[in-house]
C-alpha cells in the first residue's frame, strides 16, 4: 500500500513537471499552428539558469528559479519576434527543420558553455530529506513539487478562464481570422503567449531539475514526452494536457517500478492506443 | 414516376442549438436544370455539403438515384455520380491544368492506383483530359500551373475537374463568384452546353445567370425551402421579393 | 476558338514522348557508368562510397514520403533498423545469402510500415510527427531490451554473409560491397522514377497539395498514403539490410533518432520532391561529417544547426531548389 502511494506521489510530481513544460507548447501550437520541436530547449535553459545562479552566484533556489524563468521568457519573446514569426505560414516541414536546427544550435552552445556532464543540483536544505504525513515518509522535494505545481497550475487556469489575456488567447485559438477582425492584436498576442509558454517551460525545467536531468542532450531526449503530452491532451487547450501529463507521469512511474525490463515500451504502446482511439486528443469534442 | 436523380427527405442539420438546415424535402429530376437561391447565410453551401457527404446530417435522408446514401462517405457518393465545384476555388495549385484534370479522370476511371505504368501510357485517359480541357476553353493554358491562372479561368478548371468524374448530378456552388459580369458569359456558355443527361443544381447570387439557366428555382431561407417554382413564378412571388429579390444587386430580371 | 484535333494531339504527345524518353534514358545512364568506373581510378574509397550509396537509397525512400506524399517523419530510422536487424539476425542464425536476407528485410520492414502506418496515418500535423518518433523509439526500446536477439547496446555480434550470387565474397577492400550497393541503388532509383510518373505517384502529389480536393474527387486518401508508407518502409528496410551486409555489423544507432534526423537533413540539403536531391545531399553531408564531426562534435552540431536555420529562412528547396531558381532567373533575363 505504501508503495502504491509512493508511486502515486512520484508519478504525480513527474506529471506536474511534464505539464508545466508542455502546456506552453500546447498553447503556442494551438495559437500559431507552429510545430516547435525546440520547446524543450527553453525548459533546459531554465534548468541551466537556475542551477548556475545557485551554484556559481550563490542565489537561493526560489529566487534563482524566478530569475531563470524571467530570463528564458525574455529570450523566448525575442526569438519569437526575430525568427519564429517569419515562419508562421510555412509548411510543416520547414517548421520542423527550423526548430530542429534551433535544437542543434542550443545543444552545441550549451555543451560548449557548460560541458557535456549533467548539472548537479544542490537542493536547499528545506527541500532535502523527508516529510512524514499520515505515517508516510515522502521526499520533501517531491512534496514541494506537487504543492508548487498545483499552485502554478491553478493560477494558470484562472488566468486562462478569467482574465482578458486568457480570453484573447482562447478566441485566437478558436478562430484566428475572427479574433483579428474583432480587434485583437494577434501578433502581439503570439509574442506574449510564446514568452509565457517558454517561461513556464523554464519553470518546469528548473523545478524538475532532479527529475529530468539538466544536460546538453535534454531537448533531444525529452521532446518526445512533451509532444506526447500535447498530442494526447489536444492542441490549444490547457486542461487536456494536464490529464495527459498526469497519465504519462503515473503510468511511466508505475511501469518503471513494476516492469523495469519493459522500459518505455509500455508508454509508447499506450500512447499509440490512445491516439488510435482519439486521433485529436482526449479532449476532442465528438 | 421516374426516380429522382437527387432527393432529400426531412433533412436536418444542426450544430448544438443552431439549426442550420430544417426539414428540407428537395427533389432534382434527371437532366433537370434547377437553381438554388437565397440570402447569404441561408445555408446553401451547407446544403451542398450535406448532399455530397462532406457534412453529416443530424436527421433525414439523402437519396442518389433512388439509393439512400445518408451514411455513405463523400468518396463513395462521388463514385455514385455526384459531383460539385467549390465556392472557394480548390485546385492543386502547383500542378498544371492537364494534371489537375488528369487526377480526377484517373480516379473516375479507376486507374489512379496504378503504380507501375507511366501516366503517359494511359492514352484513353489522356484523350479524355484533352477533351475536357478543350471543352472549358483552357487548351491554350493546358500546361500552366493552376495557381498562375487568372481567377476566372480557375473557375473554369473547377468545372472541368468536376466534369471529369462523369457525374450524373452536378452541384455548382457559385461558379461565377468573383467574376465580373462582363466575363461571366464564358462560364454561362459552358454551363449551357453541359450534357443533357446531367442534372444540374446551380447555387448563385447572380440573378442574370440564374434566370437564364434555370428551368426550376428553389428558394432557401434560414435553412428551409420557402418556395419552389418556375423562374416566372419566383419572380412574381411576393414573399420571395420581400425576402430576397428586393435587395438583390441585379434588381429585377429582364423576364419580369 | 479553333477546334483542336484531339486524337492527333494525344498520339503525337505519346510518340514524341517515347522518342524523347529513349534518348534521355541513354543520357541518364552515363553518370552511373562513370561512378561504376571509379574504383579503377580511386582506390581505397570504396567503403565510404558504399556507405554513401546506402544513405542515398535511404534518403530516396524518405523522399517518397516527405517530398511526394507529404508525410513528414522523424522516425524513418525505425524501418531502416528493422531491415538491418532482420538481415543481421537471419545471418547469425544461419541464413546468410545476401539477396534472400535483403528480401526478408524488405518484407519485415514493409510489414512494420503497414502496422504503424495504419495506426499513425489517420492523424496529422504534430500528432503524426510525434507518432513517427514514438514508433522508432518503441522499436529502439524493444531492440535495446531484447539483448538475447539483438545484442542490445553492444550491437549484433557474429554477422556474416555468404558470397553474393555464390561468387562475389564481401572482402576487406569492399569492391563487392561497392558494386552490389551501386546496382541495388540503380534498380531502386529506376523503380522510384516509374512510381513517381505513375497515376499513383501523381495522386500522392495531389494529396500533398490539397487533400480536401482529393477527397472531393473520390480518392481513397488513407489507402494511398498507407501504400506509399509501406513502399517507403520496404526501401528503407532494404537500405538497412545493405548496411548490415556491407559493414557486417548492426547496432542500436540504426534505429536511433539521430539517424532519423540526419537522413532528413541530408534529403533537405539536396532538395526534397526532386528525386536527385538525395544524390546531392547525402555525399555533401557525409563527406562534411566525415571530416568535421570527429574533430569537434559540438561545433559540428552548431554548424549544422546554423545551416539548417539559414536554409529554411533563406533557401527553401535545398541545393536543387537554389539551382532551379537560378535557372529560372536566367531564363527570365533572356526573355526580357
Amino acid at each position: 500500500m505504501t508503495t502504491l502511494i509512493t508511486i502515486l506521489f512520484f508519478g504525480v510530481a513527474y506529471g506536474m513537471i511534464l505539464y508545466l513544460i508542455s502546456v506552453g507548447l500546447s498553447v503556442t501550437m494551438g495559437l500559431m499552428g507552429f510545430v516547435n520541436l525546440a520547446h524543450g530547449v527553453f525548459a533546459m535553459l531554465g534548468g541551466y539558469a537556475t542551477v548556475t545562479l545557485m551554484n556559481r552566484i550563490g542565489i537561493a533556489f526560489l529566487p534563482a528559479l524566478a530569475i531563470g524563468c524571467v530570463l528564458v521568457a525574455v529570450l523566448g519573446f525575442v526569438l519569437e519576434r526575430t525568427l519564429y514569426r517569419h515562419l508562421y505560414g510555412r509548411s510543416e516541414l520547414d517548421q520542423v527543420l527550423f526548430s530542429f536546427g534551433l535544437i542543434l544550435v542550443s545543444v552545441a552552445l550549451v555543451r560548449i558553455a557548460w560541458g557535456p556532464v549533467a548539472q548537479p543540483i544542490r537542493l536547499p536544505d528545506y527541500l532535502k530529506g523527508q516529510v512524514t504525513i499520515f505515517d508516510l515518509a515522502l521526499p520533501a522535494y517531491r512534496l514541494a513539487l506537487v504543492g508548487f505545481g498545483t499552485a502554478v497550475i491553478a493560477g494558470l487556469w484562472f488566468a486562462f478562464d478569467r482574465t482578458l489575456f486568457g480570453a484573447r488567447i482562447r478566441a485566437a485559438v478558436d478562430n484566428r481570422a475572427m479574433a483579428q477582425s474583432i480587434g485583437i492584436n494577434t501578433s502581439r498576442l503570439f509574442a506574449a503567449a510564446f514568452g509565457l509558454g517558454t517561461g513556464l517551460a523554464a519553470l518546469g525545467g528548473g523545478l524538475g531539475a532532479d527529475v529530468l536531468a539538466i544536460a546538453p542532450g535534454y531537448p533531444l531526449q525529452y521532446i518526445i514526452y512533451f509532444l506526447i503530452v500535447v498530442a494526447v491532451g489536444g492542441l490549444g487547450n490547457i486542461k487536456g494536457p494536464f490529464v495527459a501529463a498526469l497519465a504519462i507521469g503515473l503510468s511511466d512511474t508505475a511501469c518503471r517500478y513494476f516492469l523495469p525490463e519493459a522500459g518505455s515500451i509500455f508508454i509508447f504502446a499506450f500512447v499509440f492506443a490512445v491516439l488510435i482511439w482519439r486521433p485529436n486528443g482526449i479532449m476532442e469534442r465528438r | 414516376m421516374e426516380t429522382a436523380a437527387l432527393e432529400t427527405r426531412a433533412l436536418n442539420c444542426s450544430f448544438e442549438a443552431n439549426h442550420v438546415i430544417t426539414d428540407v424535402n428537395f427533389t432534382l429530376r434527371p437532366g433537370e436544370r434547377r437553381a438554388l437561391i437565397g440570402p447569404n447565410g441561408a445555408g446553401k453551401t451547407t446544403f451542398v455539403n450535406l448532399l455530397t457527404g462532406r457534412l453529416r446530417v443530424s436527421s433525414g435522408h439523402v437519396l442518389l438515384n433512388g439509393e439512400d446514401v445518408t451514411q455513405l462517405s463523400e468518396a463513395r457518393r462521388i463514385r455514385l455520380g455526384i459531383g460539385r465545384t467549390f465556392q472557394i476555388t480548390s485546385l492543386f495549385p502547383k500542378m498544371t491544368v492537364r494534371e489537375n484534370v488528369f487526377l480526377a479522370v484517373a480516379e473516375c476511371d479507376g486507374i489512379a492506383g496504378n503504380l507501375f505504368r507511366s501516366v503517359f501510357s494511359h492514352g484513353r485517359q489522356l484523350a479524355r483530359v484533352d477533351e475536357l480541357v478543350h471543352r472549358v476553353g483552357l487548351s491554350d493554358v493546358a500546361d500552366v500551373p493552376a495557381q498562375l491562372l487568372p481567377y476566372g479561368r480557375q473557375r473554369l478548371l473547377e468545372i472541368a475537374v468536376a466534369l471529369a468524374l462523369r457525374p450524373t448530378i452536378l452541384l455548382l456552388d457559385e461558379p461565377a463568384a468573383g467574376i465580373p459580369t462582363a466575363e461571366s458569359h464564358v462560364i454561362l456558355d459552358i454551363i449551357a452546353t453541359l450534357p443533357k443527361e446531367i442534372a444540374v443544381l446551380l447555387i448563385d447570387h447572380d440573378m442574370d445567370l440564374v434566370f437564364r439557366f434555370a428551368q426550376q428555382i428553389s428558394v432557401l431561407v434560414r435553412g428551409s425551402i420557402l418556395v419552389e417554382g418556375s423562374p416566372d413564378d419566383i419572380a412574381a412571388d411576393s414573399q420571395v421579393r420581400e425576402v430576397y429579390l428586393g435587395d438583390s444587386k441585379h434588381g429585377r430580371p429582364a423576364a419580369a | 476558338m479553333t477546334t483542336m484535333p484531339v486524337s492527333r494531339n494525344v498520339s503525337v504527345t505519346i510518340r514524341f514522348g517515347v522518342i524523347r524518353s529513349g534518348l534521355i534514358r541513354l543520357l541518364k545512364l552515363l553518370p552511373w557508368l562513370v561512378i561504376a568506373s571509379l574504383p579503377l581510378v580511386l582506390a581505397g574509397y570504396e567503403p565510404l562510397a558504399t556507405q554513401i550509396f546506402v544513405m542515398i537509397l535511404f534518403a530516396l525512400s524518405l523522399d517518397l514520403l516527405v517530398g511526394y506524399a507529404g508525410i513528414v517523419t522523424l522516425g524513418h530510422a525505425g524501418l531502416f533498423g528493422m531491415g538491418g536487424y532482420t538481415a543481421g539476425i537471419l545471418s547469425v542464425h544461419g541464413i546468410t545469402d545476401p539477396l534472400v536476407t535483403a528480401l526478408c528485410a524488405m518484407a519485415v520492414a514493409a510489414f512494420t510500415g503497414l502496422v504503424f502506418g495504419v495506426a499513425m496515418l489517420r492523424t496529422k500535423g504534430l500528432t503524426l510527427l510525434m507518432l513517427t518518433m514514438a514508433s522508432a523509439a518503441l522499436l529502439y526500446e524493444i531492440a535495446n531490451k531484447a539483448t538475447g536477439l539483438t545484442g542490445g547496446e553492444d550491437g549484433l555480434q557474429g554477422v556474416a554473409f555468404s558470397p553474393l550470387l555464390g561468387v562475389f565474397a564481401f572482402d576487406f577492400r569492399g569492391k563487392t560491397a561497392f558494386f552490389y550497393s551501386l546496382t541495388v541503388l540503380f534498380l531502386v532509383f529506376s523503380f522510384v522514377q516509374v512510381l513517381i510518373n505513375s497515376p499513383f505517384g501523381w495522386s500522392l502529389r495531389g494529396i500533398r497539395e490539397n487533400d480536401a480536393r482529393m477527397a472531393a474527387i473520390g480518392c481513397p486518401i488513407m489507402r494511398r498514403r498507407v501504400i506509399a508508407y509501406v513502399i517507403a518502409a520496404a526501401l528503407a528496410g532494404l537500405a538497412g539490410a545493405l548496411q548490415a551486409q556491407t559493414t557486417q555489423f548492426v547496432a542500436l544507432h540504426s534505429l536511433g533518432f539521430e539517424l532519423s534526423g540526419n537522413i532528413l537533413i541530408m534529403l533537405i540539403l539536396g532538395g526534397s520532391g526532386r528525386l536527385y536531391g538525395a544524390f546531392i545531399g547525402c555525399p555533401v553531408f557525409m563527406l562534411a561529417q566525415d571530416q568535421l564531426a570527429k574533430q569537434d562534435p559540438a561545433n559540428w552540431f552548431l554548424g549544422l544547426g546554423v545551416i539548417l536555420i539559414a536554409f529554411v529562412m533563406l533557401a527553401p528547396g535545398g541545393i536543387l531548389g537554389i539551382a532551379a531558381r537560378t535557372v529560372d532567373a536566367i531564363k527570365m533575363r533572356r526573355r526580357a
